[in-house]
């Protein structure tokens, strides 16, 4: 293949590494004003008044409340609960209220202050225990967004037939997904020519959506254009449909382009994270360590509001028994209320949690059984023509057992294991730990999602000779405009520099789908692949273009085609592969189209004078179909490994009345370059059938695995197995302080 | 506090600009010079995507008021290449996948560049310790490494 598999320079290079990309805040508008958004401090309450001090020129700001919203005040996306802006309601700190607008921004900060909300307070719920006994309803009639049920098997038979049985429970905390770049938007809204909104985002057609509903417009009366954005994570998903609302109301309300920047502290304060949750196992194995029966309470906390959360919970759900054969699981699976700002989506999307207890788990269980950690997953890991816990029968050459054994391999991990075993003992404070975990992800979609999305993708020739994609799918750093290019280039066999991506602007580009779950090089990358496989066809059949050519007669050819008939344009539609099927109703069938497969193994030291673990070295093994662009993929895994690093031991979300107190970077510890050890990143490829040159996705699969073996490997050098992250030298201490008094 | 004349050189190039005396260096850079190459990513001189040289030595743009660099010599990413021929840090960047979504890189390229001035030929510790006053959220900081550790084999 001449651009599959090659370390092509990617499309935006050039303009990220001098300084001329313009994100969001880069951009302004003659006349702008800027937005700021007042919210509330209360956790749950009633809004009774809205105070505006004394020393501010009022009459000067453009002012927005509940009131002058022209459609509907909800953010379209799931449910229809959340409102753009509180209707006397408040649910949760940091609730919107109020949007000012002022050309002079510092005079607005200062407007800000000056405005207080009087709420009655009412009492609120703050974590999963408190929300399930139900201390009170703070949401539907129960407290429950979502539940669901997953069954396999008869797991009520197992627990006597059992030679052992195993209990445990694990916690994972809210995390931050701590793009570089805070949200923004800019607007112009009027009701002439309607609402646009340029914006740093994933979904520019969520955004679109949400608009419709907000301003009661119809579809061509709404445009959203996504900018260069710096990084996303998951955290640029839903959130933004929220921002591109309050800056397009202040902008509909005062007649000038507003532009509405959130600072850090505000990011972090306001904005989703990762959904923190509570999962219960109960094992029963065989005395040879088969793995009988899994039964997993899953519970993740959602917030104040259900947002994504039902899709989040989903994907958790469907991973919870992880790639092993298992012939009995239940698994109840529960997303519930609390009063903190919504949580939402982030990269792995519910997966990190439910994999990071079961893995933890399945460590516990091999302790008991005197089983190696490794062994006791090689007699469990799921083969090719068994079935998933959702009875999806897997059809992929699934190589779990290779991957462990290379990832032994690669990482030493029986030398160094006994290495430090006896280094330990002689050293009374430094004590070195290797562990690991294996896992999957299933790419795209869950379920009916993506039959349901019916993706659309374009492509067309321009006037230069070209070839111009079409797609909202959106570059957030991730490589979606390099490994886009480099399909089409392949099926069309021309130059990679032919290659031209549209901007994602809903009023040039057809609704590629949301650019999250992994699915932008798997599902939208075929697209493209099938879409370039129309244009030659077209351009063949014109008899423009030979059976063979070179890079300039195609771009003649396309020219030639122009010249006579004014436009070369196809689109082309997801199909779900036939062999693909699944059921809502009982939630069973072919969850995913295609998993990527991992091991992964990491090598920690920790310090007992501080209780600060470090990773020293990681060697992330994985299966991922055929890989599109080396250095990118590689890149997409370094930086997941990083931040499951964070995930692990840094990044603690610190609550009080349900508002994150370290709302700054420099108390929300992320890893800096002197925190991340030598990452080593290594690829198996076994072509996926239905994805663009055999790939599938890997954006969210690193997340899954890097807290559970840097746990496993902090059993492995101080016997402690902690069960919950993040591992901060705070939580370390408290460990071991109570395992010496007990012991 | 009234605006006052900032005089000093940028990328080469002498300005006077009128602004309020504490207006942060980096609003200076971004609102009136339109030098929007460097970012903003906390505001309080904990990520480093802010960095520019002042007199030569790598500060954080979003920590210094306008009037400290009166009569002083500002260089920014964009004074970086010269013309179209990248520095050869840039370049790096470019081929080793050291940028992916690129809010950091502009930060992060002035501080691998400020690191090769001090020590053309850094060990990897000395990268990871050199480059850790600016964070990225994308690279897991590896591909950032190999592209300083390449640069200073060119
Ligand atoms: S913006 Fe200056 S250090 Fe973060
Ligand atoms: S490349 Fe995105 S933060 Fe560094």
């Amino acid at each position: 293949m001449r651009w599959i598999g090659k370390d092509v320079p990617r499309k935006e290079g050039k303009d990220k590494v001098t300084g001329a990309s313009r994100y969001i805040d880069d951009i302004t508008f003659p006349d702008m004003l800027y937005g700021v958004t007042v919210r509330s401090e209360t956790s749950r309450g009633i809004l009774q008044r809205t105070v505006f001090e004394e020393g501010i020129p009022w009459e000067e700001f453009t002012q927005v409340t509940c009131k002058d919203i022209p459609g509907n005040n909800y953010v379209a996306l799931i449910e229809t609960d959340q409102p753009y802006l509180a209707d006397g309601k408040i649910n949760h700190p940091l609730e919107a209220v109020l949007l000012l607008a002022h050309p002079d921004k510092y005079l607005l900060q200062e407007a800000r202050r000056k405005v207080s909300l009087e709420v009655d307070p009412l009492p609120p719920v703050y974590d999963i225990e408190e929300s399930l006994n139900q201390k009170e309803i703070v949401w539907g009639k129960d407290n429950v967004f979502k539940e669901y049920l997953l069954e396999k098997g008869d797991i009520d038979q197992v627990w006597e037939k059992a030679d052992h049985i195993i209990e445990g429970e694990y916690k994972t905390g809210a995390q931050e997904q701590l793009y570089i770049e805070t949200n923004g938007i800019v607007a112009v809204a009027n009701p002439e020519e309607g609402v646009t909104v340029w914006g740093s985002l994933q979904c520019p057609y969520y955004v679109h959506k949400a608009l419709m509903a907000l301003f009661d417009l119809p579809a061509d009366k709404i445009r959203v254009i996504q900018t260069t954005t710096g990084g996303g994570f998951g955290g640029k998903e839903e959130y933004p449909s929220m921002i591109a609302g309050h800056a397009a109301l202040l902008a509909w309300k005062s007649g000038k382009p507003v532009k509405l920047i959130y600072d850090r502290l505000e990011d972090l304060a306001a904005t989703t994270k990762r959904h923190p949750s509570l999962t219960r196992h109960k094992m029963a194995l065989s005395s040879e360590g088969k793995i009988l029966g899994m039964e997993i309470d899953f519970v993740l906390d959602g917030g104040a509001y259900a947002t994504l959360s039902s899709v989040v919970l989903s994907r958790g759900t469907i991973h919870a028994a992880g790639p092993y054969l298992c012939e009995n699981v239940r698994v109840r699976a529960r997303v519930v209320a609390t009063n903190t700002p919504p949580h939402g989506a982030f990269r792995g999307f519910g997966a990190p949690q439910s994999i990071f207890a079961l893995e933890r788990h399945l460590d516990k269980a091999a302790l008991q059984l005197n089983l190696s950690k490794e062994e006791l997953r090689r007699r469990n890991f799921i083969q090719e023509g068994q079935l998933t816990a959702t009875g999806q029968v897997i059809n992929e050459k699934v190589s779990l057992a290779d991957l462990m054994t290379k990832a032994m391999e690669k990482s030493d991990f029986q030398k160094k294991k006994e290495q430090f075993h006896s280094e330990n003992k002689k050293n009374k404070y430094i004590k070195r730990g290797i562990g690991l975990s294996s896992f999957f992800h299933g790419a795209g979609f869950t379920g009916s999602g993506e039959a349901y999305l019916e993706s659309m993708l374009g492509m067309e020739a321009t006037k230069e000779g070209k070839i111009r994609i079409l797609s909202a799918s959106t570059e957030i750093g991730q490589g979606t405009n390099t490994i886009f290019s480099q399909i089409a280039a392949e099926a069309l066999g021309i130059e990679y520099d032919l290659i031209e991506i549209s901007v994602p602007d809903t009023a040039l580009v057809p609704n590629s789908g949301p650019t999250v779950a992994s699915r932008t090089c798997m599902i939208v990358g075929k697209l493209v692949e099938s879409a370039a496989i129309q244009v030659k066809e077209i351009l063949r059949q014109s008899g423009f273009l030979a059976s063979t050519y070179s890079s300039s007669e195609f771009s003649k050819a396309c020219q030639s085609y122009l010249d006579k008939f004014s436009q070369l344009r196809v689109f082309s539609k997801y199909k779900q592969p036939t062999n693909i099927k699944w059921d809502d109703q009982t939630y069973r069938g072919d969850a995913y189209g295609a998993y990527a497969w991992a091991v992964y193994v990491a090598e920690i030291k920790i310090d007992l004078r501080t209780y600060e673990t470090t990773v020293e070295d990681f060697v992330a093994l994985q299966e991922v179909g055929k890989v599109i662009h080396p250095t990118l993929a590689a890149g997409q895994i370094e930086g997941g490994v990083a931040q499951g690093i964070g995930y692990g031991l840094y990044e603690k979300v610190v609550w009080d009345k349900g508002q994150m107190i370290n709302n700054q970077m420099t108390n929300y510890i992320m890893p800096t370059s002197a925190d991340i050890g030598k990452i080593r990143v290594f690829f198996e490829e076994a072509p996926y059938a239905h994805g663009p040159a055999g790939a599938k996705g890997i954006g969210e699969l690193p997340l899954d695995g890097v807290a559970p073996a840097i746990s496993s490997a902090i059993e492995n050098a101080i016997g402690l197995d902690i069960p919950e992250i993040p591992v901060t030298p705070e939580t370390l201490h408290e460990y071991w302080v109570s395992r010496k008094v007990n012991s | 506090m009234k605006k006052v004349d900032i005089f000093f050189t940028i990328n080469g190039v002498k300005k006077t600009v009128s602004a309020h005396p504490m207006k942060r260096l980096l609003d200076l850079l971004r609102e009136e010079l339109e030098l929007t190459g460097t970012k903003e990513g906390c505001g309080e001189g904990e990520c480093g995507a802010c960095s520019v040289f002042v007199e030569g030595k790598l500060v954080n743009s979003c920590l210094i008021p306008s009037l400290q660099v009166q009569g002083c010599e500002v260089k920014t990413i964009e004074g970086v290449a010269d013309g179209e021929q990248l520095h050869r840090v840039q370049e790096s960047f470019l081929k080793e996948g050291g940028a992916q979504c690129g809010i950091c890189t502009p930060g992060m390229i002035m501080a691998a560049i400020a690191l090769l001035e001090e020590n053309s030929e850094p060990s990897y510790e000395e990268i990871q310790e050199g480059l850790a006053g600016n964070l990225c959220r994308c690279t897991g900081y590896t591909k950032i490494f190999t592209s300083v550790v390449k640069a200073c084999q060119k």
